[in-house]
């Protein structure tokens, strides 16, 4: 039991040390340091406890304990625990200059950031389909709060409120997708249960097909696909800069933790011919079909999403729309259904994670009362604020995947398993909507750089807790596009 | 199998044709004298005063949100409340974890001043 | 005694969902569309619930109670939105929320 209770610890004590937040910021008044320590201090717990049981994977759940078998343990989960306690330690520093420098400090943005994380580790660590979705909401509960944090700008509020009015929309779809499932399976809701019971082939193909299909409508929605992308530019615009470079990067890998998890259970890619012999048909159809439904997926929202960034005048909007047509690469590492793939999506999540965070920081250091965020109002920034340009130029070389940068093994990654899995059209698409979005990346570097303008770009921004993220992001984006094969192997030898 | 209800539809019928005669029978038998005090609100009741497009203030609002959160918090206790015999003392304790936790937003609403509604 | 079957329950929560998503997208006050999402989340529960008791297993009926608690609280993340947009701008319609482009 205690083994049990140690090898799910990173979502407990997530949960535990929400809880406990909540209490330190109501009897401390009017400290904020000491939420923001706490936080801070929390976040560094459980992401050591997830790198510390990161090797426990393997072993089996144990009926009954703590979790009763609904929690999955290590492995891979305590990669992607990781990651969102990365993403939360990077935005918490971020928001706080960001929000003294909007003159909106509250204390309350800092334990969003602690349950965001603790519902998105629930997320990667769910064996179940009842924790899944527990976690999706703690998840899109936290981030419908921090859409709208400042509830006295009348753009926060009304990002927060189509999103919430969406996000609970797309809930609906997920949990009756759920149930189709619960009902195709006969009364399963456990991930493995239904991974071994696809494998029989005993299962009700028209309940799964509907289901599956509403359960991939309501995970489009999470992590901002086609057709359901719509809501994604005006939240990430209207919301506080440091939520949206938190949402669209944490919230999207837990998103898409919760795709592998189901896709990794529902669409067995090796089950033996001899045992269902009279469903193989229907259950290579089934395979075959979910596949190229989220390969559609995959590829429309690539173009969309590039397409849509090269119109934006608003360099907000801009990254938004990126930020969905990255959703529609990492979906090709679900489309491969493969080690190969699921390892891209987390390496590609990782590097994505910090540089898009990283943009947005750089974003939120630049922006002022909810202004000054367009293309124009960059001009000039290379020569008052040398290092600041520098480091938007490589945030903006990396998320173009160009090689020297942490986007570009990711994605490599991601398209040579989509060859591999036999989606070289997939990769075709995903090689031609790389390359319109060069073009948008580039233009704003040109705009730093190489434009002049009537009004160029006069402040110098100082040293801030803004300025460690930054110098973290652009290390690690470095790093991960240096020397790759460390994280790439030892994701793989997770699975 | 569907003659087993025909009590049901035979007293369904009856409620309706009961029900449109009665609706006609005082529309045609019955006397009509408008007065003052018959086309007020409530005929018998207090005179109602002011607009009913009123804003209610926003204390209300808060008192909505916390009864919900309180209110619905409970259905887990049912269930468990059921079957308490049979989980033994693990479902207690589960329980106390639970009602800890509702505690610390009760505390939480408590000092952020969710109660101080004058 | 005969049970009713399995797919009468289904048909109904399927046309109480699609009821549902027809009003989400066609309505234009935002307290109306979150009844239809409430709409729509009754629906999935009927389903749970009919499934659970044709299979006899009780996790579908345990999943609804989290259904309902995660609805209340999501209901009550919604009011707030509601609330802070009417201070800022006196409406609850969702085509007058326009700033930003819908």
């Amino acid at each position: 039991m205690w083994n049990d209770l140690l090898m799910g610890s990173p979502v407990y004590l997530s949960a535990a040390l929400a809880i406990i937040i909540i209490l330190v910021d109501a009897f401390s008044g009017k400290n904020k340091s000491l939420t923001f320590y706490f936080a801070l201090i929390s976040l560094i717990a459980v992401g050591i406890l997830s790198a510390y049981t990161m090797n426990m994977h393997g072993q089996p759940v144990p009926e009954g304990g703590f979790s009763n078998g609904m929690i999955a343990y290590g492995g891979i989960s305590a990669v992607f625990d990781i990651l969102f306690v990365i993403a939360g330690i990077l935005t918490l520093f971020a928001s706080q200059s960001y929000m003294r420098a909007q003159n909106v400090e509250r204390k309350e943005f800092y334990s969003l950031i602690l349950f965001a994380v603790c519902g998105m580790s629930t997320i990667a660590h769910a064996n179940n389909m009842l924790i899944l979705f527990v976690g999706i909401e703690i998840m899109s509960i936290t981030f419908y709060i921090m859409a709208g944090f400042f509830r006295e700008r009348f753009t926060s509020v009304e990002a927060a409120l189509k999103y919430f009015l969406l996000g609970a929309f797309a809930t609906g779809f997920l949990i009756y997708g759920m149930a189709l499932i619960y009902g195709a399976t006969g009364g399963l809701l456990d991930f493995e249960a239904i991974g071994a019971k696809m494998l029989t082939g005993n299962v009700d193909f028209l309940y799964l097909r509907i289901g599956f299909a509403l359960l991939i409508v309501g995970l489009s929605f999470k992590v901002a696909a086609f057709p359901f992308h719509q809501w994604a530019p005006d939240v990430y615009q209207g919301a506080p800069t440091m939520a949206t470079g938190f949402m669209s990067t944490a919230g999207k890998a837990a998103a898409l933790a919760a795709l592998i998890l189901v896709t990794k259970a529902m669409l067995p890619s090796n089950f033996d011919p001899a045992l269902i012999s009279d469903k193989i048909i229907e259950m290579t159809d089934f395979t075959t079909d979910a596949k190229w439904l989220i390969a559609i997926i995959s590829a429309l929202t690539m173009l969309v999403g590039n397409i849509s960034a090269v119109v934006q005048k608003n360099v907000k909007r801009m990254l938004a729309y990126s930020s969905v047509a990255h959703a529609g690469y990492l979906l090709m590492g679900i489309v491969s259904n493969s080690i190969n793939g699921w390892s891209g999506i987390v390496f590609y999540s990782m590097a994505y994670m910090f540089m898009q965070i990283g943009a947005f920081v750089v974003v939120g250091i630049i922006e002022k009362n909810d202004g000054r965020m367009d293309l124009k109002d960059y001009t000039g920034l290379s020569k008052t604020n040398p290092m600041l340009a520098a480091i938007m130029g490589i945030f903006m070389f990396s998320l173009a995947g160009i090689p020297p940068f942490g986007g570009f093994p990711g994605k490599y990654m991601l398209f040579i398993a989509a060859i591999e899995s036999g989606f070289t059209w997939l990769t075709i698409v995903a090689v031609i909507s790389t390359i319109i979005s060069i073009y948008f990346y580039i233009g704003l570097i040109v705009y730093m750089y190489f434009k002049d303008s009537e009004t160029p770009m006069t402040e110098k921004f100082g040293f801030s807790k803004a300025t460690l993220t930054l110098v973290i992001s652009t290390i690690f984006v470095i790093l991960l596009g240096i020397f790759p094969t460390y994280l790439i192997d030892l994701v793989k030898g997770l699975f | 199998m569907l003659v087993d209800y025909l009590p049901v539809f035979i007293m369904i019928a009856l409620g309706a044709i009961v029900g449109v005669a009665f609706l006609f029978g005082s529309e045609y038998l019955g006397a009509r004298r408008s007065t003052k005090v018959k086309q007020s609100t409530y005929e018998s009741g207090m005179i109602p005063r002011g607009t009913a497009r009123n804003r209610f203030t926003i204390k209300f609002y808060m008192v909505a949100v916390s009864f919900l959160i309180f209110d619905i918090e409970v259905v887990f206790m049912y269930p468990w409340a059921v079957q308490l015999r049979e989980i033994g003392f693990t479902a207690f304790w589960a329980m106390l974890v639970f009602i800890v936790i509702l505690f610390v937003g009760y505390f939480y609403e408590l000092k952020k001043g969710g109660f101080e509604w004058d | 005694m005969q049970a009713i079957p399995i797919e009468y329950y289904l048909v109904l929560s399927g046309i109480i969902f699609s009821i549902g998503t027809i009003g989400v997208i066609t309505r234009r006050n935002a307290i109306i569309i979150f009844m239809s999402i409430e709409l729509m989340l009754n629906s999935v529960n009927l389903t749970f619930v009919g499934f659970a008791a044709n299979f006899g297993d009780s996790s579908g009926q345990v999943f609804v109670f989290f259904v309902m608690s995660v609805a209340a609280a999501e209901a009550a993340i919604g009011l707030a939105i509601v609330i802070a947009l009417f201070r800022i701008k006196q409406t609850v319609n969702v085509d007058e929320i326009n700033i930003l482009k819908w």
